[in-house]
C-alpha cells in the first residue's frame, strides 16, 4: 500500500524534541509531519488521564529557568527560536531544594533559583572547599558551547578542585538524577548541561504542568502549517543507497521524505532500520504518585520544592540489585512552587522517583506486578519521608486520595524506550548524525536533557541539518 | 526601494525574533552582534526570514554582509530593487 504523501520532513514522535523541531521546519515552510504511536504528545515528557485526573509523566520541574532579561540562556533561545513570549508558559518558581544525605538527612545542602544560596550553603558545610566550587562553578560558566568536556569525568573533574567526597556525592546527586544516562560517574560536558540547568539556573513549573508547555507548542505547530498523525508509529524504516528512502507505518502505509528527524533514541531508531543494537546498561526509574486532599505543606510536609535525599555514606547512582533502591530518591512536591494565592495544582500531590531494574518489573505476570507495585509503593513512601520534616501520624494516608506509579515497564510500553530508560543510551550523539545521510536523531539520546533541553535540541538539528543545508 | 526601508526590514524581523531586545536605539554603524544579545542561531533566523518575507536570498559566504543596520542596507537595497524591476 502506498498511500501516503511525499513530506520535506518526516518526524518521528511528537514528544518535545520533535514537537520543537516541528515548529521550526513548518514556519520555514517545509512540509512536516509528525508521526506518533500514542494517542497523546509529549513522549517521555507526556500526561495521562486516570480516574478523571490528568497526570504529568516526567516532568517534575522545568530546569533551566531564568527570569526574563538573563542573556544567552537555553531557555532564552528556545524562546525566540520557537517565537514563543515567555507569558506563554506561565513558568512559576521553585520555593527551594535540597539535597539531604544521611540517614535522616543530616547533612542539608539547600538551594533555589538564587545561586548564591547554594555557595553559602557549601561554605557553611564544608568550610575550605569554596574556593574548589567557586573553580568548579567557573568552568560550568565558562564552557563555550555544548559539548565542552566531553569524554572527561565529571567526578575526577570535581575531585581536581574540591577534595570532599562528601560535597562531590552531594553535588553529583541531583545532576545525576536529573540527566545521567551513565552509572556512577557522569561525563564531563553532561554535567556542565546539568549543573547550569540545576544549579545556576534552576526550577520552575505551570501551575498546570507540562499539558501548558505541550499545548503551546502544538498550538505554534498547527499555527506554522505543520502535520501530525497521531495513533500512527513508524514500523521501519526503509534503507536504500545509504539513504532513508521510506517510513513504513504501522498500518503498512509508506510514507516518503526528504529527510527524516527521529526522536526515539538512537537503538531505538537503529531498530527500525533492522539492526540490532549491541545491549548496553540502561538505567530505570519508579515514581509513586500520591493525590492528597491537602497539601504536603499543610501536612507537616515542609514546603521544599525538591529533595534529593540519600541515606548512605557513599551516593550510588547504579542499576538496583532489586526492584528498587530504596537509599536514594527524588521528592517533588509540584505544590511547592510560587504560584501565587489559590493559583497552584488543584489537589496536593508527592511525588517520589527512585531508581529501578527493569529485569526485575518486566516480565512479572500481572498479579505479581501489581501486588509488587503496592509493596514498594508503601517502601518508597516511607524511606523518602525519613527526608522530609514529620507530618502527625496516619496524616499522609489519611490525606490520600489517589495513587499511581510507574515501572520502568511503564515507561517502555509508552514510549518505547528500551528498558524504560528515560534518560536513553549512555552513548550519546551529540551532532546528532546516524549511518544514513538524510536521517537524524534529536532529543534525548542527543544529549539534551530536561525539556527546555529536549527542545533546543530538536531546534539545533533542525536548524544545522535541514535549515542551514 | 531605499536603506532606511531595508533598516526598518532587518529591525522588525529582529523585533519579532528576539523580542526581549530593546530596538529604540540601535546604533546603524556599530554591529548588531555588539549592541544586542544575537547569536549565531538568530543570524541564522534574520536571513530565513528574509527569504520568508521578501524572497531575499543571502548566501552563507555573505553573512559577514549583514554585521550592522548600514551594511545591511547597502548589501540588501539592491537586491530588493532587482526584486521589484522583476515583478
Amino acid at each position: 500500500m502506498n498511500s501516503g504523501g511525499h513530506y520535506d520532513v518526516a518526524i518521528i514522535g511528537a514528544g518535545l524534541s520533535g514537537l520543537a523541531a516541528g515548529i521550526r521546519l513548518a514556519h520555514f515552510g517545509r512540509r512536516v509531519c509528525i508521526f506518533e504511536r500514542h494517542n497523546a504528545v509529549g513522549g517521555l515528557n507526556g500526561f495521562y488521564s486516570l480516574g478523571g485526573r490528568k497526570y504529568d509523566v516526567g516532568l517534575h520541574a522545568v530546569t533551566n529557568y531564568v527570569p526574563s532579561g538573563v542573556k544567552g540562556s537555553p531557555l532564552g533561545k528556545i524562546l525566540r527560536q520557537l517565537r514563543i513570549d515567555r507569558d506563554e508558559f506561565a513558568l512559576c518558581t521553585q520555593k527551594g531544594s535540597r539535597v539531604a544525605f544521611g540517614p535522616t538527612g543530616g547533612a542539608s545542602l539547600r538551594f533555589s533559583n538564587d545561586f548564591g544560596l547554594l555557595e553559602s550553603e557549601v561554605a557553611r558545610l564544608f568550610p575550605g572547599q569554596s574556593d574548589g566550587f567557586g573553580a568548579i562553578a567557573r568552568f560550568v560558566r565558562e564552557a563555550p558551547a555544548v559539548g565542552q568536556g566531553a569524554g572527561r569525568s565529571a567526578r575526577a573533574f570535581i575531585r581536581s578542585k574540591a577534595d570532599d567526597p562528601l560535597l562531590e556525592d552531594m553535588l553529583l546527586c541531583p545532576l545525576m538524577f536529573y540527566g545521567s544516562a551513565s552509572e556512577e560517574d557522569m561525563d564531563l560536558a553532561q554535567f556542565a548541561i546539568m549543573f547550569r540547568a540545576v544549579y545556576l539556573e534552576g526550577f520552575a513549573r505551570p501551575a498546570e504542568g507540562v499539558r501548558l508547555i505541550l499545548r503551546v507548542l502544538l498550538d505554534k505547530y498547527r499555527a506554522a502549517g505543520g502535520e501530525r498523525r497521531m495513533k500512527c508509529g513508524v514500523r521501519s524504516i526503509v534503507e536504500r543507497d545509504g539513504k532513508a528512502a521510506a517510513l513504513v507505518l504501522d498500518s503498512g502505509e509508506e510514507i516518503s521524505a526528504t529527510h527524516i528527524l527521529s526522536s526515539i533514541g538512537s537503538a531505538e531508531t537503529e531498530a527500525l532500520l533492522g539492526r540490532r543494537p549491541p545491549p548496553e546498561r540502561r538505567l530505570g526509574y519508579v515514581e509513586t504518585i500520591a493525590v492528597l486532599r491537602e497539601t504536603p505543606s499543610a501536612l507537616g510536609l515542609g514546603d521544599d520544592t525538591i529533595v534529593f535525599f540519600n541515606d548512605c555514606e557513599r551516593f550510588t547512582y547504579r542499576n538496583p540489585e532489586g526492584q528498587v533502591d530504596l537509599r536514594s530518591g527524588i521528592i517533588c512536591c509540584p505544590n511547592n512552587f510560587e504560584y501565587g494565592e489559590g493559583r497552584g495544582p488543584p489537589e496536593g500531590l508527592l511525588r517520589i522517583t527512585c531508581l529501578a531494574n527493569y529485569d526485575a518489573w518486566a516480565g512479572l505476570a500481572r498479579e505479581r506486578y501489581i501486588a509488587d507495585k503496592a509493596r514498594c509503593f508503601d517502601l518508597i513512601q516511607d524511606s523518602a519521608l525519613r527526608f522530609l520534616p514529620p507530618a502527625a501520624p496516619g496524616a499522609l494516608a489519611r490525606s490520600t486520595v489517589a495513587t499511581d506509579m510507574f515501572t520502568p515497564a511503564t515507561v517502555e510500553r509508552y514510549t518505547g524506550h528500551i528498558r524504560g530508560a528515560i534518560y536513553g543510551s549512555p552513548a550519546k550523539v551529540r551532532d546528532g548524525r546516524t549511518a544514513l545521510s538524510n536521517l537524524y536523531v534529536c532529543g534525548t539520546d542527543q544529549g539534551m536533557l530536561g525539556i527546555v533541553g529536549a527542545m533546543l535540541g530538536g531546534i539545533m538539528m533542525a536548524n544545522s541539518h535541514i535549515l542551514k543545508a | 526601494m531605499t536603506n532606511e526601508y531595508c533598516k526598518k526590514v532587518i529591525l522588525d524581523i529582529i523585533a519579532d525574533i528576539a523580542p526581549d531586545e530593546d530596538l529604540s536605539n540601535v546604533k546603524p554603524d556599530v554591529r548588531l552582534r555588539d549592541q544586542l544579545q544575537l547569536d549565531s542561531m538568530d543570524f541564522l533566523d534574520i536571513v530565513m526570514e528574509l527569504r520568508k518575507r521578501h524572497g531575499i536570498e543571502v548566501p552563507e559566504a555573505d553573512y559577514t554582509r549583514l554585521a550592522s543596520l548600514d551594511s545591511c542596507a547597502e548589501y540588501l537595497t539592491p537586491k530588493f530593487n532587482a526584486l521589484a524591476a522583476k515583478s
